[in-house]
């Protein structure tokens, strides 16, 4: 075991990315680290609302296993379910690691770790750091890591985007081609592992609550070299987002929660302010057609409706916007309750919203689906893993508000060990290893310079302005499956159209037409796979909705669905899920969840080691402290085998003794 | 981008009728690569409200034609987040140092000027190599020594107002506005205000406390926060209000007693 030279190359510095990269440096390999932004400035910065943990310090009768339930239930019952258990098990670990590592999350009066409540739960459970938890949790992930930096164990490739994997010739993952962006150099980085943690792919609907970098183009390439992608029709949608020129930016909940009043105007293209339009020519859509609910319809609800007025052409001016009303609200109100919400749009659209109504719409948020792993964070490719946003696990088909923190840092964790043990059993490439890097090499250079000396008249960023709307328009909200062929239709047209662009920048240094040129080729076979998979899911299930199949429909769909890639296009099949643990009941919620349980899984949860929450006041000597972050984790692979009954009192800590016991379950 | 999500074209509805202009202006300093001259372009794009810089930009990377129809490269500039979080697309425009993402159309004079920064390497157009704002963090050991990442438990305890000041100094976004707007820092004679207030955020926790002096030691060095003029520019840049000044107060108190005690605790 020559532990001393390992290395493994991690593709992100997010979250997930720096999770994984501080536990291997920490445990004395080496990281090389691509990045296309500086780590710091990644999108995980976007997070705001917390973390979420079930730490019970509010005597609330919380506990890891109600995280898990909420985390399955909300994410109606898609996720795997061991994986989802381990991560909510982790969380509380987490989110001491992180408190100790000087992220200034809000106290509580003793000078405890406060919690919030948040969507989909009825526990105070959520940690957070001010209005900017993502940001703060990043930063102290970014400082570990730079004093790995320091200490030689990490070296960071940041400007550097990932091109392609280096696979072998029997299709073990044996590095990457990276190109400086700067210089357009494309290099081959041997390493003996892999971990992809790119995020999320919002680009590929035009305009979306992601940073620019959240392509999924490095993704796409991994699932064009054979990477299996799976759940790529579960796409989040947030049902208040502030529509811009460049892109969407999430507005909180909370507006609706303090008494927003969701409107258009009665007459479609109503060019009067509005203020001058009178009550009775303003149509209160969620008020008339949600007596009980109102404005405080569920997100998926208030999602579609928002989405069906604009998509006919009632939106505020034709376009795709409603007014969220806040002015009849008295401003010293709204000041003390919404103050930075408010200030945020102030910010970026100029309005004082409490004297003009805002303007939103929903905005595509988040991708539960993403690269198939197994429950070590292996993907089919032997020597690549995935972590965080770009990997399918954990959420199912929507995922719980604040979960996507701690699943990012949790994936990291797991990925983390399971790299150094691929790392450490593989074979090195014999005399003929350099071979593999060089052809990889030279088929990216013909890929560039072939992009680089065509001409056509397609503009780039038109065709991608246009796979935008296709994809804003047929894929997201509401579905239809002639809508979803005809969109499938245009991707390959678009695809087509592709091979007659010309890269508009003649001079090539630190160029931004090449990258997204070969990001734009990406990003349409990523949109197929997305259009696809949802075609051919005849159901109704948590983002993903058919008003032709309104139902969930469990005996047909109770899958994953995996899109592996062909030159003809996706190939689409599915794998059972491990419901092993929560047998799947009707997500519903306008009862209280506990209602449904009780008769659902009552009898199963029985059969489970018996749970019990954390202490009140965590104390380091707590009796039930979470599973010791540092243990590594390996599980084996649980593709075929589901709802298997011994599986219930298998426990990812009692699997993952130690890496020499569990290497031999792992296949 | 797309023109079903193209949200803005109705603000007309929502704003007061006045007279709009009919275009936007929009003058790039820009320069080909770092060994070629700065030059200036002009660029006119069609107004629509709402519109911020970033929009503007895309809008002429579609389709890069000077204002007098002359086709030319498009510019090329930073961006990601694109809400004030990230801090890449700093660039100066009007003579001020800010984030083009949250610059708005609507509240700057026309013609639009704009500038990559000056104190940093201009690696083409608006676009800036800040890399050393991050070998300044690894100067000062900008993190919290660990034992180990395994779990031991909670943090310390701490008060709520003490946290609250460190959030305050945890937000920087390492952006360069304060750097950019220092009259003394000029490339690598001073380590700036940045990392003076990321020491600050290190040594106000119980646990940074106890390395302090390291952080300490690289702010007593040559480049060190002597060299503050206590301009006081760097807090009125900060986009994310950030007390600069009180920082350097307090880490100068600090740092002076070191320097002036420090050795007797050897």
């Amino acid at each position: 075991m020559a532990s001393n030279g390992i290395k493994i190359a991690i593709v992100g510095g997010g979250l997930a990315g720096l999770a994984a990269s501080m536990k291997i440096a920490e445990a004395g390999h080496f990281v090389d680290l691509f990045s296309v932004v500086p780590v710091k400035r990644s999108h995980s910065v976007c997070a705001q609302g917390g973390i979420n943990g079930a730490v019970n310090t509010k005597g609330e009768g919380d506990s890891t296993w109600e995280h898990f339930d909420d985390t399955v239930y909300g994410g109606d019952f898609l996720a795997n379910q061991p994986p989802a258990k381990a991560m909510c098990e982790m969380a509380p670990a987490i989110i001491y690691l992180f408190d100790r590592m000087g992220v200034p999350f809000s106290r509580t009066q003793e000078g405890l770790l406060d919690f919030r409540r948040f969507g989909g739960t009825k526990h105070h459970r959520t940690a957070f750091a001010g209005a900017s938890t993502g940001q703060q949790l990043l930063y102290a992930l970014d400082e570990q890591v730079r004093r790995f930096e320091m200490g030689g164990k990490v070296k960071k490739y940041e400007h550097w985007e990932m091109m392609s994997l280096v696979l072998d010739g029997s299709g073990v993952c044996r590095g990457l081609i990276a190109m400086d962006l700067q210089t357009l150099e494309l290099r081959a980085f041997p390493a003996d592992a892999v971990i992809m943690a790119t995020g999320g792919p919002g680009l590929i609907f035009g305009k979306s609550t992601n940073s620019m970098v959240c392509t999924g183009s490095a993704v796409s390439t991994c699932y064009q070299q054979g990477a299996q992608y799976a759940n790529g029709e579960f796409i989040q949608v947030h049902p208040t987002s502030i529509p811009g020129e460049d892109k969407l930016r999430l507005m909180s909940e909370s507006a609706r929660g303090e008494g927003g009043r969701v409107w258009v105007p009665r007459q479609p293209g109503d060019t009067r302010l509005p203020s001058s339009i009178p009550e009775k020519e303003r149509w209160y859509f969620l008020e008339e057609k949600y007596p009980a609910y109102g404005n405080l319809v569920p997100r998926d609800i208030a999602t579609r409706e928002i989405f069906q007025v604009c998509i006919e052409g009632k939106g505020v001016g034709g376009d795709n916007q409603v007014y969220l009303d806040l002015t009849h609200i008295p401003a010293e109100t709204l000041d003390r309750k919404l103050g930075a919400i408010l200030e945020i749009y102030e910010m970026f659209v100029g309005d004082d919203p409490r004297h003009v109504p805002m303007r939103i719409f929903p905005g595509v948020h988040y991708s539960m689906g993403g690269l198939w792993v197994d429950f070590n964070q292996r993907t089919n490719i032997p020597g690549l893993l995935a972590a965080g946003e770009c990997d399918y696990s954990i959420h199912g088909a929507n995922r719980l508000g604040a979960n996507s923190l701690v699943s990012c840092v949790f994936g990291g964790f797991v990925a983390a060990p399971a790299a150094i043990e691929f790392a450490r059993n593989i074979e090195r490439n014999g005399a003929d290893g350099s071979r593999i890097y060089e052809q990889e090499l030279i088929r990216q250079r013909e890929i560039n310079d072939a992009l680089i000396k065509q001409s056509g008249n397609e503009n780039q960023y038109l065709l991608h302005q246009e796979m935008g709307k296709w994809m804003t328009d047929n894929v997201t909200v509401v579905r239809y499956n002639d809508k979803l062929k005809a969109t499938d239709n245009k991707l390959l047209e678009l695809m087509d159209r592709y091979k007659r662009i010309s890269i508009n920048d003649s001079n090539l240094w630190a160029t931004m037409a090449l990258p997204h040129a070969r990001h734009l080729d990406n990003m349409l076979e990523l949109a197929r796979v997305i259009t696809l998979g949802a075609l051919n899911r005849n159901e109704s299930r948590g983002a993903h909705f058919k008003p032709d199949f309104p139902d969930r429909d469990d005996e047909n769909f109770l899958k994953t669905t995996i899109a592996e890639y062909s030159g003809e296009g996706p190939v689409i099949s599915y794998e059972a899920v491990d419901v092993s643990l929560i047998t799947p009941r009707k997500r519903d919620y306008s009862k209280g969840k506990k209602e449904g349980a009780a008769a659902a899984s009552g009898g199963r949860g029985s059969a489970l080691p018996h749970k019990q929450g954390a202490p009140q006041v965590p104390r380091p000597d707590a009796e039930l402290k979470p599973e010791n972050l540092s243990a590594p984790l390996i599980w084996g692979q649980n593709k075929e085998a589901v709802a298997d009954p011994s599986a219930e009192l298998t426990t990812r800590r009692e699997q993952g003794k130690s890496i020499g016991e569990a290497g031999g379950k792992s296949d | 981008m797309t023109a079903t999500q193209s949200s803005s074209h109705s603000s007309s509805v929502t704003r007061p009728a006045k007279q709009l202009p009919k275009s936007v202006e929009i003058h790039i300093r820009r320069r080909a690569n770092p060994d070629s001259p700065q030059y200036w372009e002009r660029f006119a794009i069609p107004y629509r409200p709402n519109l911020n810089i970033i929009s503007c930009l895309l809008e002429i990377q579609k389709n890069p034609v000077t204002s007098d129809g002359r086709p030319t490269t498009p510019p090329v500039w930073s961006m990601n987040c694109l809400e004030q979080v990230c801090g890449i697309c700093t660039m100066v425009i009007n003579g001020k140092v800010r984030q083009s993402c949250s610059a708005l159309i609507d509240n700057l004079d026309q013609p639009i000027k704009l500038e990559p920064m000056s104190k940093f390497p201009n690696v083409r157009d608006l676009v800036v190599d800040r890399s050393q704002m991050f070998d300044h963090l690894k100067r000062i050991h900008a993190w919290i020594e660990l034992d180990g990442t395994h779990d031991l438990g909670p943090g310390p305890r701490m008060d709520q107002d003490d946290v609250q000041e460190r959030y305050a100094y945890s937000r920087c976004m390492t952006c360069g506005c304060c750097l950019e707007a220092c009259p003394q820092y000029d490339g690598d004679n001073y380590i700036g205000p940045q990392a003076i207030a990321q020491v600050r955020l290190f040594n106000m926790h119980p646990t940074g406390k106890m390395t302090r002096d390291e952080r300490l030691e690289a702010l007593l060095q040559e480049d060190g926060i002597t060299n503050c003029g206590n301009a006081q520019n760097c807090v009125q840049v900060c986009p994310m209000n950030i007390p600069l000044t009180r920082a350097i107060y307090e880490e100068n108190r600090e740092a002076v007693v070191h320097g002036l005690f420090g050795w007797l605790k050897k």
